[in-house]
């Protein structure tokens, strides 16, 4: 029997939270959604073009009663313009999460901890269920945890460069002392850095740009479905240790002379 | 009267002076969008009932792609 995640008072069977930026057009991105057989969808909040009424809209294309919607803050700096944007996305009436994304350099699209902190705080206070982005820093992912947060994403590297796992050791203190869900967030570049992150631990792994800026985001879709869940697999039958000298497979005795 | 609408000056008509009634004049009010008036979130059920003047600041804001 595998493992729901659960977030708050949410449950879910994917352990795949897919962004939904960035697609070449809404068909592929439709159908590459549906593959990835995810549950969870991001989306950022921004101005309507009040000239252009009639533009599609994405989100406005799904059927709402099979994914659960995880807003972010993207776009925010400081705390009061995270709280804001969460506000804003609550108000639709489709969503109590919140993906709190307070970046603090534009190069590297850094988040900062202490505006993100800060964030949280209030929107814990106002009933989210806060899911904070977070550098892989164990001190402060476990202050996030003591505060409240139903969850800490960590990033793999930074967001968009695809670089995978920089630091899995940092990522392994996180999940060990973690008392809610770790979705490992950003920088995924491949099927096997999301299969490697879901086996050291990870509950679930949040990727955009790996699939939407694939060759072929539909097949790259599938693809990270499948390695997200052989990873947790994996995970779940527990490793090997490793040792540094070999030892057969085959049996030593009974050999024919 | 003039309404400044995500940040564009706009000139309504003042008898249509209700939030659902501008949605509707921007064809709108089917979509799922979020609206703040001069920095205050309108909750869907007050958009018949929530007043506009003149200068009043609008955002329109709605769900797009992002991680």
């Amino acid at each position: 029997m595998r493992s729901p995640l659960r977030i708050g008072p949410h449950s879910f069977e994917s352990r795949l939270l897919l962004g939904t930026g960035k697609f070449p057009d809404f068909d592929i991105q439709r159908k590459a959604v549906e593959v990835s057989k995810t549950e969870i969808l991001t989306f950022a909040i921004r101005r309507m073009n009040v000239f252009e009424p009639t533009q599609p809209n994405f989100l406005e294309s799904l059927d709402l009663n099979k994914y659960t919607l995880l807003p972010n803050t993207a776009g925010a700096s400081t705390a009061e313009e995270a709280v804001r944007i969460a506000r804003l996305a609550k108000a639709s009436e489709l969503c109590d999460m919140i993906k709190v994304e307070v970046i603090g350099d534009a190069k590297t699209l850094l988040p900062d901890p202490l505006e993100t902190y800060r964030a949280c705080e209030i929107l814990l206070d106002e009933g989210f269920i806060v899911l904070p982005y977070i550098s892989d820093d164990v001190i402060l992912a476990r202050r996030l945890q003591e505060l409240g947060v139903h969850a800490v994403m960590p990033g793999a590297s930074p967001i968009g460069t695809g670089l995978g796992l920089l630091n899995p050791h940092h990522l392994t203190f996180i999940i060990e002392q973690a008392t809610v869900p770790v979705i490992v967030d950003a920088g995924i570049g491949t099927p096997s850095d999301a299969a490697k992150a879901m086996e050291l631990g990870a509950d679930a792994v949040l990727l955009n740009t790996a699939v939407s800026g694939a060759k072929d985001p539909i097949k790259m879709a599938e693809a990270m479905k499948w390695a997200v869940e052989a990873g947790r697999l994996g995970y779940e039958a527990g490793r090997i240790p490793m040792k540094r000298y070999a030892s057969a497979s085959s049996p030593l005795e009974g050999m024919s002379t | 009267m003039k309404l400044i609408i995500n940040g564009d000056s706009i000139e309504f008509s003042e008898e249509q002076n209700h939030i659902y009634q501008l949605l509707c004049h921007l064809q709108m009010e089917q979509r799922i969008v979020i609206v703040e008036l001069n920095g205050s979130i309108i909750a869907k059920q007050a958009y018949e009932t929530t007043l506009l003047s003149d200068g009043d600041r609008i955002e329109i804001v709605h769900f797009v792609g992002g991680g």
